[in-house]
């Protein structure tokens, strides 16, 4: 499968990422070259491997219950594209 | 024709902690929105979860006390969803691998007992909060409740009657306060409950097509909401229709179910291993220890109320409801002669008060031992029942010992008998037509004298020995 730069360009716009044509050209080919490593690791004989969900030694890691200060809520919504009564404001959504 | 209907829970708990589950920022309900919010929590690239051990020790801890098997190893899992109450556009969750396994709550119904199944129990995070418009052009989104701890518990589909779900539920309200898991506020959302539920031709044992029941946020309103959905299920196959699997709401104002969805638009969460949360390996030390946390839990208590003290079952089940309930309860029965009486006043008197000031057992002005002193001073002919009453009220108000206000009030009962018989031949001699009726055989013209009798001493006499004093005194005359 060869990855186009339509491809990307859709990819980009569903990600709100503008890119210049340049971008997206050179894009495509590096995307594309990810997803033939992953076709190369589809091809591998597996059979009798079991799955591996993570990488690293089998100790559970923990935080103590100890609260720290959270953001204040000006810079909570920096990044927002649109807020009201210290809320983000999104588009009506039906309940999901 | 007969239906069979077949119910299932998902309840969702949040879990008591001080901290969200994956960062440090506080777990606390009602703060002004977007106050309890970091980096994490907003989803922002390259942040790192790291599981809250208090999170994970409760989580432990309700699985046990909901019987579960607690698997020795586990992991969180991705659960995709695009929606604008979860910034990364995912919940961490767990899919096939959850915490606790295989368990089982018990209900009493119809005077016995019923095993429910709990198929799982898993952690979790859970999502923000939309406040739509009062026109639906916008919502506003808070996201302080994003990664507040939570446990999801499922059960088997093993619940037959609304009633039954409803039971089910107080159930494991009251196990997970006993163990101090969650403050279970139906009202605040720490506890949340979504059904299942299908019906089936009596005899048949494949399932009937269900609808899932969402929204019904206090214990009435789950059984309520599910007689409808039983009602609207059987009128419509008994008219020859057929169900459609639908997500539906429950609107407490219309008293209905609504549609959310149909099945058509059932989500693929496409889950996957959590990458950046290191998998749960948890040693038969530490599922020892938490095991160790858990209190005699209510079923336990109900069944030792029974035993230990000779209750009656109704009893057991109001002394039980809180676990701070049942340990008053306890302490005052450990003092006084027999238990029921302390069952009595504390179910009686003392949790009448507690309604009218809108108190918990926690905070009320009376120590176990003032009540076990006040109920000794019945048994011992000290106080009337009726003053005692009067007592326990000074007793709440004042805080006081039920001995010191009887002694400043002078409330002690007369049990003086010298004291006591000059004022019945006072009383004698000013009522000869009862003393003539009772002698004529009307055994109510006693009474009319003990009365009296009780009215000359402001309810301090013995009422006992003046009824055998007045008879003896007429008899002998």
């Amino acid at each position: 499968m060869h990855l186009t730069e339509q491809d990307v360009a859709h990819v980009a716009r569903l990600a709100r990422l503008v890119l210049t044509d340049e971008e997206k050209h050179t894009l495509a080919g590096e995307l594309d070259r990810i997803l033939q490593h992953a076709d190369e690791l589809a091809g591998l004989d597996l059979a009798g491997v079991s799955p591996m969900s993570h990488v690293g030694g089998g100790e559970t890691v923990t935080r103590p219950d100890e609260p720290r200060p959270s953001l204040a809520p000006l810079t909570a919504l920096a990044n927002a594209p649109d807020a009201d009564e210290q809320q983000f404001r999104v588009p009506a959504v039906l309940e999901g | 024709m007969a239906f069979e209907t077949v119910i299932g829970l998902e309840v969702h708990v949040e879990l008591g902690t001080k901290t969200k589950i994956f960062c440090n920022c506080a777990n606390e309900f009602g703060a002004a929105p977007n106050t309890r919010v970091c980096p994490v929590c907003l989803g922002s690239p390259g942040v790192l979860p790291v599981l809250n051990a208090e999170a994970l020790a409760l989580g432990i801890r309700a699985a046990l006390a909901l019987n579960c098997e607690v698997r020795a190893s586990s992991k969180f899992d991705r659960k995709n969803y695009f929606y604008p109450d979860s910034p990364k556009a995912y919940q961490i969750s767990q899919y096939d691998e959850p915490i606790g396994e295989r368990g089982y709550v018990e209900i009493v119904v119809g005077g016995g007992v019923k095993r429910i199944g709990v198929t799982r129990v898993h952690l979790e995070e859970d999502a923000g909060k939309l406040n739509h418009s009062p026109l639906g052009d916008y919502s506003l989104v808070d996201l302080n409740r994003v990664g507040v701890p939570l446990i999801e518990i499922v059960s088997e589909p093993d619940i037959r009657t609304p009633e039954e779900a409803r039971l089910y539920m107080e159930e494991v309200r009251s196990i997970l306060r006993y163990c101090n898991v969650s403050d279970c506020r139906m009202e605040e959302g720490s506890l949340r409950c979504d059904a299942n539920i299908s019906l089936r031709p009596a005899g048949q044992r494949a399932f009937g097509t269900k609808t899932e029941i969402k929204n019904m946020n206090s214990f009435r309103n789950v059984q309520r909401g599910l007689e409808y959905e039983q009602r609207r299920q059987a009128e419509a196959l008994a008219a020859g229709g057929e169900i459609r699997q639908q997500t539906l709401r429950w609107d407490e104002a219309s008293e209905r179910t609504i549609l959310m969805r149909s099945k058509e638009d059932a989500h693929d969460y496409r889950y996957f291993p959590e990458p950046d949360l290191a998998r749960v390996e948890l040693s038969a030390e530490y599922i020892a220890a938490r095991r160790a946390e858990i209190p005699e839990l209510p079923a336990d208590k109900r069944e030792r109320f029974v035993r230990q003290y000779g209750l009656p079952a109704y009893d057991a089940s109001v002394l039980t409801a809180s676990r701070a309930l049942a340990e008053y309860f306890d302490a005052v029965a450990a003092l006084v002669r027999d238990a029921k009486s302390a069952s009595n006043w504390i179910m009686g008197d003392l949790l009448a008060h507690l309604k009218v000031t809108g108190q918990e057992i926690e905070q009320v002005n009376m120590t176990p031992q003032q009540l076990a002193q006040l109920i000794g001073l019945i048994d011992d002919g000290t106080i009337s029942t009726r003053i005692a009453k009067t007592v326990l009220r000074d007793v709440l108000e004042q805080g006081k010992d039920p001995r010191v206000l009887i002694e400043e009030q002078g409330l002690a009962q007369i049990s003086d008998e010298a004291a006591l018989r000059a004022i019945a031949q006072r009383v004698i001699e000013a009522n000869p037509k009862s003393v003539e009726d009772y002698r004529a055989g009307k055994e109510k013209a006693l009474g009319a004298l003990v009365g009296q009798m009780m009215k000359e001493t402001k309810g301090k006499a013995n009422p006992q020995m003046v009824n055998r004093m007045i008879a003896d005194m007429i008899a002998g005359d």
